[in-house]
């Protein structure tokens, strides 16, 4: 066990928010969170805990920093809630920007330690109640507060223009074009049976995935459309940061976009987080118990579509290959056989991490946490050795990622601790790497 | 201005352009449109390597550009298009380019009579507005809403108003956006707007607005209203008045507001998408009256039916004495009248419409990738290709058909009794 003081970072929307608070206004605003808007659940979690100290081994933050015993679950807790409790509210300015970096930064939300809770406290919700705070306040890392005013203004995460996106959908046509003559990205055809929505780094930085999709839409001969308003991007930050009027204004029109078109369900791209907003904890923050349409994730459907000979696998991709469970759709939906069944269909040399599935460790970058942008990254990085020692211990060169978050989070890991290992979503497999048939007849050039 | 009562009421069916054929003339052939009167049927076709056109009633355009989308018809029945030559962006009326051109153009709105057409357009990384091809002379950081008032004589559309460098999380708290009418802004500005109306006369501008990180509330002709509230959701004008209603959340939960009042006593897990009547003395809006839960509410009284997926699409009969709407329940869509749900539902339902005399309701509703039309919860027997929204006829008697049968794009006018 280590105990080291925690590096001194700058982030201003920590270091300068606090400056405006009083201790009046943050016992006043805490007082309103804990009474108005958190129930039974807190107080059963809070008079549950038993300090047994359990959840400690469960957390990648933890473990990679030699079981320092801050990082432990239940010291989050302890150092936040349990001291707002002790004090009566009256807490300073201070405290709470230590309060907003162990919510934001040292927990990520990914529920794993919950599973190994005696009593399956959901210490990620005791934070996120921490976050919710600390947003109502004001106090919120700067760049995850930037990506919340993005959500707030644009209805996508990162300041996306409306002309930009349909031009790039636009684009990504004409690249998919080149692969497979027939697709096409059916911008606002209403009755189609599929939306098809993503998350803004698709638009903004990786356009390919775009054009990935309508090849894969092409092949597999679906009736699909995505929107050209605003309501495109399924993710969700504003979830993250604390912010639920934002969140629940989010999905709502995401959900009003996808009726708007008629379409009978939503598809979205590899993101977990986004599932996690749109299906189960976005629709509670506007009053809904479920997903006003239903959603399905990539990684199931490309399962389905597999198994029901739309598309076809005819290569394997030969390098061997790892897989991160992304916490939203495996620990959060039970998509880890489907995903394992993908990697065993389209990889040659499929290891698997350990632990795996739901037990899987997080990579650290979900929950908000890479959303607070570069002041945190080496933090971040340093948060998750973890991570790296499970991706070396594999031998893998390419770890598959169907996550934007894992994407990017594991992209910065190995970096620092498994140089020469490549992330990949599935798509990419798919399409870029040759592992889906394209029909001859649907090639340009082909009859 | 277009009145529905001219179209051609006679019953008859007429077919108007054979869809089979477009289709297998063109290598491309996009998404068809057809025009409220159901006299035309529009599609952007693919003519050659790189070019493109809108083909109407099986005819095209004259002209052909390099791109060509978002075919809409307005409502005189002249067809707008977004088209693009030489990299450069404009929009093409009935055949008829704009001279003026930009870097992009998107998001067509008519005035209600057809008269005006107004699109968003970017030029030089600046944002503004083109109507009927005259371009606003301001340009701003960025537009998200574009509304114009039903004669198209005011345009009022959200602007961002100030610079907001990278992560600039405190400027955005001064406030960057507001409200431009007519290319003069406003002076306030705000963390967010959202959800711009006008009046029917275009005098009067409503919308919500973020006044602070949890502050919310409704501004009306530039003067916000004085309580302020958790959140808010679209205000919109009480129509042939200046009078704004809001769904506004308080301490008791969701209230209807008028003018700055609560106006309904009844609190609500959820208000949102309010809809008057034509009489303009009615509202209804969806609600929860529990959490997972929603139903309509009329005039501050809840449906005793709720459902626990959707509401939306209300709609009042023409004498305002009715209200019908969409539900989804169990992910089956179907269609309440009044509180009571129809005997059938569906893969998907579009919204519904009321005869003139308020005493029936017509829908369209697909199942089993057919369409069908249904009055008063019973189903036709008659399954189309392709179908868009029965319109009543003005006598409530009879109904308009705009379908594709067996590869023909086909306008009928039948008695309602008919429908069977
Ligand atoms: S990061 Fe995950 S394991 Fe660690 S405290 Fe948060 S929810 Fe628990
Ligand atoms: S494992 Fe559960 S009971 Fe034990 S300290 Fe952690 S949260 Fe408390």
């Amino acid at each position: 066990m280590k105990y080291e003081p925690r590096p001194e970072v700058k982030d201003d929307g920590l270091d300068e928010s606090i400056k405006k608070l009083t201790p009046e206004k943050i016992k006043e605003t805490i007082r309103f969170a804990l009474d108005k808007e958190c129930g039974a659940r807190l107080k059963v979690y809070m008079d549950t805990c038993v300090h047994c100290g359990l959840c400690a081994t469960a957390c990648h933050q933890c473990i990679s920093h030699d079981m320092d015993p801050k990082y432990a679950p239940v010291a989050k807790v302890k150092d936040t809630l349990v001291e707002i409790f002790k004090k009566d509210c009256k807490v300073s300015p201070e405290f709470m920007k230590l309060a907003a970096r162990i919510a934001y930064i040292e927990c990520g939300g990914c529920r794993r330690c919950s599973m190994y809770c005696p009593f399956g406290i959901d210490i990620a919700y005791l934070l996120m109640v921490v976050r919710r705070i600390c947003s109502m306040l004001g106090v919120v890392p700067m760049y995850l507060q930037d990506t919340t005013n993005s959500h707030s203004v644009t209805y996508n995460q990162m300041w996306v223009q409306q002309d930009e996106w349909i031009d790039t959908l636009q684009w990504q046509e004409e690249d998919a074009q080149k692969v497979v003559k027939t697709a096409r990205i059916p911008l606002e055809k209403e009755g189609a049976d599929i939306m098809y929505s993503v998350i803004a780094p698709e638009p903004k930085i990786l356009a390919q995935l775009l054009a990935n999709a309508a090849v894969i839409f092409a092949v597999a001969g679906l009736d699909w459309t995505m929107p050209a308003t605003d309501g495109w991007d399924n993710s969700n930050m504003a979830m993250y940061s604390g912010d639920f009027e934002s969140s629940g204004r989010l999905e709502r029109l995401h959900h009003e976009t996808a009726m708007r078109l008629k379409v009978k369900k939503i598809v979205m791209g590899e993101c977990g987080h986004a599932f996690r907003g749109a299906v189960y904890d976005g629709p509670r923050h506007i009053g809904q118990a479920y997903p006003a349409v239903p959603v399905i994730h990539a990684i199931e459907f490309y399962h389905d579509l597999i198994t029901s000979g739309k598309i076809k696998i005819v290569k394997k991709f030969k390098k061997p290959v790892t897989v991160q469970d992304p916490c939203n759709t495996v620990r959060g939906r039970g998509l880890g056989g489907k995903l394992r069944d993908l990697m065993n269909w389209l990889c040659e040399d499929f290891r698997d991490m350990n632990p795996r599935f739901e037990h899987n460790y997080c990579c650290g970058a979900g929950g908000g946490v890479i959303n607070c942008g570069p002041p945190w990254t080496r933090n971040r990085v340093v948060a998750n050795r973890t991570k790296g020692d499970q991706i070396n211990a594999t031998g893998a060169e390419v770890v598959v990622t169907p996550c934007h978050n894992c994407h990017s989070g594991i992209e910065d890991i190995i970096k620092e601790y498994a140089p020469g290992t490549h992330v990949k979503f599935i798509s990419e497999l798919l399409v870029d790497e040759g592992c889906m048939e394209i029909p001859e007849h649907l090639r340009p050039g082909g009859d | 201005m277009p009145d529905y009562k001219d179209w051609n009421w006679e019953p008859d069916k007429k077919i108007i352009a054979d869809v089979a054929d477009i289709g297998n003339k063109y290598s491309e052939v996009h998404e068809f449109v057809v025009s409220g009167d159901g006299e035309k049927i529009a599609v952007p076709v693919k003519t050659g390597d790189g070019e493109f056109t809108a083909c109407v009633n099986g005819e095209l355009w004259d002209a052909r550009f390099e791109r060509l989308w978002y075919p809409r018809f307005g409502p005189d029945a002249r067809l707008a298009a977004l088209v693009m030559s030489d990299d450069e962006w404009t929009v093409g009326v009935d055949g008829s380019v704009w001279d003026e051109k930009f870097e992009y153009v998107w998001n067509t709105q008519f005035s209600a009579d057809g008269g005006r057409i107004g699109v968003q357009t970017k030029k030089n990384f600046q944002y503004s507005v083109c109507i009927d091809g005259k371009p606003w002379e301001n340009t701003y950081l960025s537009i998200r809403e574009f509304q114009m008032s039903r004669d198209g004589a005011t345009v009022a559309v959200l602007a961002q108003l100030e610079e907001l460098s990278e992560a600039d999380v405190f400027t955005f708290l001064d406030g960057t956006w507001g409200v431009v009418v007519d290319d003069k802004p406003w002076d306030d500005k705000y963390m967010n707007t959202w959800g711009v109306t006008l009046s029917d006369d275009g005098r009067h501008v409503g919308l919500q607005v973020r006044v602070d990180n949890m502050k919310y509330g409704i501004v009306a002709d530039g003067k916000l209203w004085p309580e302020i509230f958790a959140h808010v959701w679209e205000p919109g004008f009480r129509p042939g008045t200046g009078s704004l209603l809001a769904p506004v959340k308080t301490a008791g939960g969701f209230a209807l507001y008028e003018d700055g009042s609560p106006i309904w006593d009844s609190r609500f897990m959820q208000i949102w998408k309010l809809v008057f009547s034509p009489d303009a003395n009615r509202v209804c809006a969806v609600v929860c009256p529990e959490f997972g839960r929603t139903t309509v509410a009329v005039d501050d009284r809840a449906w005793d039916i709720t459902f626990a997926d959707v509401v939306r699409d209300q709609v009042f009969s023409p004498d305002s004495a009715r209200v019908a709407a969409i539900t989804k329940d169990n992910n089956r869509w179907s269609i309440c009248v009044d509180g009571k749900p129809w005997p059938v539902d569906f893969d998907m339902v579009w919204k519904p419409a009321f005869s003139h005399d308020g005493s029936s309701v017509v829908a369209k509703g697909e199942q089993d990738g057919k369409y069908f039309v249904a009055v008063d919860g019973r189903v036709w027997n008659q399954p189309f290709e392709m179908l868009w929204e029965p319109i009543m006829s003005p006598d409530g008697a009879k109904v308009l058909l705009r379908y594709v049968e067996g590869g023909k794009y086909c306008r009928r006018v039948m008695p309602l009794n008919e429908i069977k």
